[in-house]
């Protein structure tokens, strides 16, 4: 028993004279890198071991890593977007469904001139935002290719509630050809493939400015310092009153932007609400149970953790 | 203690019982626990969800 004391004492104050080693090698480092001014040390200095200069030159490589990362992220001409308190930010906050259903007119409206959203059907929307049955109209006002007929001639059919959202564009070679060679995004999980999320992307559709002086933005592109870069290929799409809201909200470029945000946090999170609304309730029981396994297994090893075996010689 | 002494004779005290009274526990607790979880979701979001506005749409469809 008294040996396996000694043993442990000896082991911690091997591990505080490691640290007090480390901390004298920075010492010793922030002096070579001030040269050698100010900070007096005061207490002993390392003495076995490593010398102080080896721990001061693995202090002076993480410095200079951490400027060097640093330095890349500010070489991006990019305007980090501000936090917005989303109403759907919390814990416990559900989407706020009727900005959902603005949010689709808005996509339907200005947004699917341009963008697909391969992932999402419009029988997604049932229980979400729309009635089943709105959601068939909303399908019936597209049309889709179908099947050859008996000449082998390509025809078109109506829209099911169970296609997915309509591609403005027949490929991406068209879709190239009609934007000025950019790309535009397929929108289904552009909220998570985002750095900034919903921030993001409320930043990027309010974010339009004149550009500062020097930097060029050559035509049918346009400036949005949030853009990483600068220059966005897509203009400005939301103005006032751009739709019209069926419930009455006034459509005001702020409002839109906020609306079609939602729509695609829930476009890219369709388990969104049951996500938060199950993990609760899973957090709560499994923190109990923890409770429940710690104290059970303090529990049983409270015999093996209290025993003391005792060795004694049989000759004397 | 009577009462812990009167649950351990009719409920734990044999395998069989023990057994049936934990299956049964599970299901009451989770009934319950679910009921009351989903009700506190509903009450911290209401407003919010698609059950409290689908009155709007849900009329006009007929």
């Amino acid at each position: 028993m008294r040996s396996v004391e000694v043993a442990e004492v000896k082991g911690l104050k091997k591990m505080a004279a490691n640290w007090q080693r480390a901390a004298n090698g920075l010492r010793a480092g922030y002096r070579w890198f001030t040269g050698g001014q100010s900070l007096r040390v005061t207490g002993s200095r390392g003495k076995a071991g490593r010398s102080p200069m080896f721990y001061g030159a693995v202090a002076a490589a993480g410095v200079v890593a951490g400027y060097s990362v640093v330095s890349v992220a500010a070489a991006e001409a990019e305007l980090h977007p501000p936090k917005y308190a989303w109403s759907h930010k919390g814990l416990l906050s559900a989407l706020d469904h009727q900005s959902i259903r603005r949010g689709y007119l808005v996509y339907k409206e200005v947004c699917s001139a341009c963008h697909s959203m391969q992932y999402i059907s419009f029988r997604n929307l049932v229980g979400v935002s729309h009635t089943e049955n709105e959601a068939r109209v909303l399908a019936e006002e597209y049309e889709y290719p179908g099947d050859n007929d008996e000449e082998g001639n390509p025809t078109t059919r109506q829209g099911k509630i169970s296609d997915a959202f309509p591609n403005p564009y027949p490929n991406d070679e068209a879709a190239k050809f009609a934007n000025n060679g950019a790309l535009p995004p397929d929108l289904s999980l552009v909220v998570l493939g985002r750095e900034g999320e919903d921030d993001y992307i409320f930043s990027i559709l309010t974010g339009y400015f004149d550009p500062p002086e020097g930097v060029e933005v050559r035509e049918g592109m346009a400036y949005n310092p949030y853009f990483p870069g600068g220059v966005i290929a897509m203009p400005q799409q939301l103005f006032l009153d751009s739709v019209e809201y069926e419930d009455g909200t006034p459509a005001t470029v702020s409002q839109m932007a906020k609306d079609v945000t939602t729509f695609l946090r829930w476009a890219s999170e369709p388990y969104h609400d049951d996500r938060k609304r199950i993990g609760f309730k899973v957090i709560m029981v499994t923190s109990v149970l923890a409770l429940v396994a710690f104290y059970w297994k303090r529990r049983v090893w409270s015999v093996l953790k209290s025993r003391k075996i005792v060795y004694y010689s049989k000759g004397s | 203690m009577a009462f812990g002494n009167a649950v351990y004779n009719a409920l734990f005290r044999r395998t069989s019982t023990f057994a049936l009274t934990a299956v049964l526990g599970g299901v009451v607790f989770e009934r319950w626990y679910s009921s009351w979880s989903d009700s506190m979701w509903e009450r911290i979001n209401r407003g919010k969800l698609w059950k409290d506005i689908a009155h709007n749409y849900e009329e006009a469809d007929e």
